[in-house]
């Protein structure tokens, strides 16, 4: 009898242990859930797009200008062909099925602006339709005053930046700028002030604003999840080619194809150099290097989620110790920022915490991953294009739950990752690196949708039925006066100091800071 | 009964093989059953090999929720089989079945990226042993020996 019986009871211990197990390990999950309380946000459905198409110009149409045309809708035939190949080559490589599957904007892409003519020509013949012939304009005021285009996207070189955007504004076209906003502390200024007095919109392109992640990242620190944040820490590791800017050069780039002296604008006078053409990030004169290429991208991520504002102070450090090629912006820099009087609230004795250092920290000589931490008293969170949060140890809001072992300092209580189990297919190292930084693109119920497009089609909706930008003239002139703060850092080696009462750099005898930010010397 | 009977013999290892195979598949469909949130898309769709596609099909909104209850209750039904020695053959025939799914799902070839695992696999691993294992149970079936069947089959037996 024993010997017919006896797996019952083995059978039934199973049974019990595997339920007991299940249970509670859920019922920890829910009870750890609901203190935290955070709600995964879900896009806004933005108003439709409706009426006449817009009419749109594009202002330079290099790496990024193409990257923007195809997030509205538009790639060129070269493009559509080489990712055809590459998704019979490995068929993860989803580039061009994410770009099929975008919805239409209702827009009309009429003219481009590119000193280069190979480039301005490629628009062209590639947008040209029967009823749509997309028009070169050989200038940017041209194009602006043609009365032809309702808006234009400028992703020109970062000395034309403002240039053109307040072009446009004055004259009423809409415009959707690159990032850093602007070139000089002073454009910063006159920008403001023509995106406040114009009825077009400014849209910044800090992209990263759509990606779900971090509108559920604003709903975390929000309910204190964290406590009091007094460190984060954003970094850059780049270790290629392109990530350090070293663009290709065009074969057919010549005296003959690029209008130089409208490159140059008012950048020092210097012959025809395609490196500086192709390369341009990598000089003061035309850009701004790793403070406002790659800081103004962290630095808004983390404003987005904590809208902490322009620091108090910056103090900077690094060199060019990495890419010793000619370039005279730094590829190796830290970047401290001080927020003396933030706080996002506290779990401890009133007073007792206030004020927050935001640390940039930068090489393109190493790709290792070093993720975002937002670090609080009560715990930590990772953000990315998926968030985690693990607690602290000594936590005060936790405690309780800490001790009673329901959680434990080095197991998550909250992970968000709405891409999960989503294979995909990332084609280079930089692309990697925007990526994980929410850069490239977002989910949205489970497809993969580029963020880029999210940013413009909200401008474009914007323009049409009114509201509000999430990236707007205030997000922007926080963004440009803080790299511009962290670039004059390091520039004079010396803190740099912002008087918020009258929105000024506070001064330092002697210095001329916008001179400072254009000296762009031979190294 | 044999009076001559060893301590411990092939029947009685068989038995506890037997057994143990049935603990791991009762287990593993237990804690599935009880956790809502459980569900076989992420192995699914990371599979590897050969058979990728047919897995990757499985996927679909269309499939996923029959593929995860049938593989709870495919679990189920081998666990408590082979645990109470009733209808062990069935048993341990659908056991076959499930852990051939499961390693041609992940398969340890050299060639493939081992995902998740936590040992060291050249060809074979601990699916393929189990299931070897699960070959054994069929051929000798003991719930006649321990089990429910020495109850129900009694009379047959004798």
């Amino acid at each position: 009898m024993i010997k017919g019986l006896g797996s019952l009871p083995i059978l039934g211990g199973i049974w019990w242990a595997g339920a007991a197990n299940s249970l509670m390990t859920s019922q920890k999950r829910s009870e750890i859930l609901e203190q935290l309380n955070i709600e995964p946000i879900l896009p806004s459905a933005v108003p439709s797009i409706g009426g006449d198409p817009i009419r749109v110009g594009i202002i330079g149409f290099g790496i990024r200008g193409e990257q923007l045309c195809r997030a509205l809708g538009f790639a060129t035939k070269e493009w559509l062909e080489s990712m055809k190949k590459a998704a019979e080559e490995n068929p993860k490589h989803s580039a061009l099925k994410d770009f099929m599957a975008q919805d239409a904007l209702n827009v009309k892409l009429v003219g481009v602006c590119d000193v280069f003519d190979v480039r301005a020509q490629n628009v062209v013949d590639s947008f040209t339709t029967p009823d749509n012939l997309v028009v070169r304009y050989r200038t940017y005021q041209e194009m602006i005053r043609s009365g032809k285009v309702d808006a234009v996207i400028i992703a020109t070189p970062d000395h034309w930046h403002a240039p053109m955007a307040i072009e446009a504004l004055e004259n009423g076209v809409h415009a959707y700028v690159e990032k850093p906003m602007t070139h000089t502390v002073e454009e910063t200024y006159r920008l403001r002030e023509a995106a406040q007095k114009s009825k077009a919109k400014l849209m910044v392109g800090h992209q990263h604003r759509q990606t779900l992640s971090f509108k559920t990242a604003q709903d975390v620190v929000k309910k204190g999840t964290l406590g009091h944040v007094s460190i984060i820490q954003t970094n850059t590791n780049r270790n290629d080619d392109n990530g350090a800017w070293n663009y290709d050069i065009h074969e057919k780039a010549s005296e003959q194809t690029i209008d130089w002296q409208q490159f140059l604008g008012t950048a020092p006078q210097i012959p025809f150099n395609k490196n500086h053409f192709f390369r341009w990030r990598k000089w003061w004169a035309y850009g701004s290097g790793l403070s406002g290429d790659l800081l103004s991208h962290d630095y808004d991520r983390l404003n987005c989620v904590m809208n902490m504002g322009i620091p108090e102070s910056i103090s900077t450090s690094g060199g060019i110790y990495t890419h010793r090629d000619g370039r005279n912006v730094p590829d190796v820099l830290q970047v401290n920022m001080e927020f003396p009087e933030f706080s996002l609230g506290s779990s401890q004795t009133p007073d007792k915490e206030k004020g927050m250092t935001f640390i940039y920290s930068a090489t393109l000589g190493n790709g290792f991953n070093r993720p975002t931490y937002l670090m609080g008293h009560d715990g930590t969170m990772e953000l990315g294009n998926r968030l985690t949060i693990w607690p602290d140890g000594q936590s005060t809001k936790y405690r309780e739950m800490i001790n009673e072992g329901k959680m434990r300092p080095s197991t998550p209580i909250f992970q968000y990752d709405p891409g999960a189990n989503l294979p995909d297919a990332i084609s280079s190292a930089t692309s990697q690196y925007f990526a994980d930084k929410g850069l490239m693109w977002t989910y949205i119920d489970g497809m993969r949708v580029d963020s880029t497009f999210l940013h413009l089609r909200e401008w474009l909706s914007v323009i049409k039925n009114g509201g509000v930008l999430s990236c707007g003239i205030k997000e922007g002139f926080e963004e440009a006066i803080t790299s511009h703060m962290a670039g004059l850092s390091w520039k004079l080696g010396r803190k740099i100091e912002w008087d918020a009462s009258q929105e000024i750099l506070k001064p330092i005898e002697g210095v001329d800071f916008d001179a400072v930010l254009l000296d762009s010397p031979e190294v | 009964m044999n009076e001559n009977k060893k301590f411990w013999e092939l029947k009685d290892s068989v038995v506890l093989l037997r057994i143990l195979i049935g603990w791991h598949f009762l287990y593993e469909g237990i804690i599935k059953i009880y956790n809502p949130d459980w569900t076989s898309f992420g192995y699914l769709a990371s599979a590897q090999g050969p058979l990728k596609p047919v897995f990757t099909a499985l996927t679909g909104e269309a499939f996923i929720g029959w593929v995860d209850g049938l593989n709870m209750a495919a679990l189920i039904v081998v666990g408590i089989t082979l645990i109470l020695g009733i209808f062990e053959k069935k048993g341990a025939f659908i056991g076959i079945g499930l852990l051939a799914l499961y390693y041609l799902a992940h398969p340890s070839f050299p060639w493939l990226t081992q995902v998740n695992v936590e040992g060291s696999y050249w060809f074979v691993n601990k699916n393929l042993i189990e299931l070897a294992a699960c070959l054994v149970i069929y051929q000798m079936p003991t719930g006649n020996y321990f089990g429910l069947g020495r109850i129900l089959n009694r009379n047959k037996s004798t």
